[in-house]
């Protein structure tokens, strides 16, 4: 497939491995946490819209998929030799606030997929979970550029 | 909760047990018949093929245990652990266990010559395509819960025994197309196969939560707290069947691609 990439550092792909499973991480932790444990979340709610549910389900789809494509590739670019570090840890927390805030807005807000918790004052849950995002984004772009810097001179011939 | 009428009665009952037991025993029997003829050769049949097809009978039986039928019967609940079973987990293990490979390894060069020559056929290739199995395994739960069909096959032990042997057909169908390890000439890339897999994952969890919002199926006997709790279980031992499946798929494709990068020759490759 790309047989003469191999040893070298691929940025594109360890980017990406980061992001999927970042993504997938972020997803589990709102299935896991705020659906099982907590029971905050409802499996479904009277005021999903009927188009939300089979977004619910495309999503869905695409997180289970996510998890297993980023460890996967993950571990073929720790086989070639060429995972660059700096930038998956920068695509994981990059993966992960763009994750937590997509759910926020579009699922929570736009898709009206389910709220947060039920019978409270949702302001403080939404801004709570919106400032998280933002400040995994922040991590994962703070990450980026220090990758960035540091994988200059390989960036350069790309 | 009301009790109902059962199909078959406590006489008819005892075959129903018997024959899908008999095809599971006569099964497991041509397959272990078949490693143990492979054990002179100068490959050993791998044992863990062996140990997930015992696996993938085993839900089977566990599947058409006569409690669990009995369960299935009045409870929708019981009917989707079946489901499950039958449809999603069992054919995991029998396709992982490869057990066409271990028939074209067993049968005289004769006959092998033929099933080969049914595997590169025309109609085979189309039934065997992935978007196919898609249609006939999802599709087939589509027309399952959101027609009449499924209280149909409360009342008539046929529809009841077809609806599955379509789940055990229609499931294996489907996990062989892919993520199979058996030879499947013409089998699409591993992209198109992906997509087919998502389409798969999305269209199960959507009709899972749509069958709990809107109570499906519909016209049984079932009260709407059961038809709840049996389309969560859906979605969720779905989910489970479907992430061993992407795991299988992906495991396929990182052995696959280690063999395109340590080829030391690419001559040696080509003419693979």
């Amino acid at each position: 497939m790309n047989d003469d990439k191999q040893h070298y550092p691929d940025i594109s792909r360890s980017r990406w491995a980061g992001i999927l499973i970042g993504i997938g991480i972020m997803a589990a932790v709102d299935e896991i946490v705020f659906h099982q444990l907590l029971a905050w979340h409802h499996f479904y709610d009277q005021s999903t819209l009927e188009i939300g549910l089979l977004t619910d389900g495309l999503l869905h789809a695409a997180e289970l998929i996510a998890i297993v494509a980023g460890f996967f590739l993950l571990a073929d670019l720790r086989r070639r030799h060429s995972l660059v570090p700096l930038w998956a840890w920068a695509g994981f927390f990059l993966g992960m606030g763009g994750f937590q805030l997509f759910d926020g807005i579009v699922d929570h807000k736009v898709l009206r997929l389910h709220q947060i918790r039920y019978g409270v004052n949702l302001l403080p849950y939404d801004l709570a979970w919106n400032l998280a995002a933002v400040v995994l984004l922040l991590i994962g772009i703070w990450l980026a550029f220090r990758a960035r810097a540091a994988t200059k001179p390989i960036a350069a011939d790309r | 909760m009301e009790t109902m009428e059962h199909h078959t009665g406590a006489g008819g009952g005892t075959l129903a047990v018997a024959i899908p037991y008999l095809l599971i025993a006569a099964a497991l029997a041509a397959y272990l018949f078949a490693v143990a003829r492979q054990r002179n050769s100068l490959r050993p049949w791998s044992r863990w093929r062996t140990i997930s097809f015992i696996v993938g009978v085993s839900l089977l039986a566990v599947a058409m245990s006569p409690s669990l039928v009995r369960y299935a019967h009045h409870d929708l609940r019981g009917h989707m652990i079946q489901h499950l079973l039958i449809g999603m987990l069992a054919p995991l293990g029998l396709v992982l266990a490869a057990p066409l490979t271990l028939m074209l390894r067993t049968l005289p060069v004769q006959s092998a010559r033929v099933v080969t020559s049914v595997l590169r056929s025309w109609a085979f290739q189309w039934l065997s395509h992935p978007v196919t199995a898609l249609l006939l395994n999802i599709g087939g739960m589509y027309l399952l819960y959101l027609t009449p069909l499924y209280a149909l096959t409360l009342t008539n032990p046929y529809m009841h025994h077809l609806v599955h042997l379509h789940f055990l057909a229609a499931g294996y169908l489907f996990t062989w197309s892919i993520a199979g390890p058996d030879p499947a000439p013409g089998r699409p890339a591993m992209r198109t196969r992906l997509v087919v897999l998502f389409i798969s994952i999305a269209a199960h969890a959507y009709l899972s939560k749509f069958m709990y919002a809107y109570s499906w199926p519909r016209n049984t006997p079932h009260d709407m707290e059961q038809i709840r709790e049996a389309a969560q279980l859906m979605y969720y031992g779905g989910d489970f069947a479907e992430l061993l499946l992407v795991i299988i798929l992906f495991a396929s494709w990182y052995r696959d691609s280690s063999r395109h990068a340590y080829s030391l020759n690419p001559q040696v490759q080509r003419s693979r």
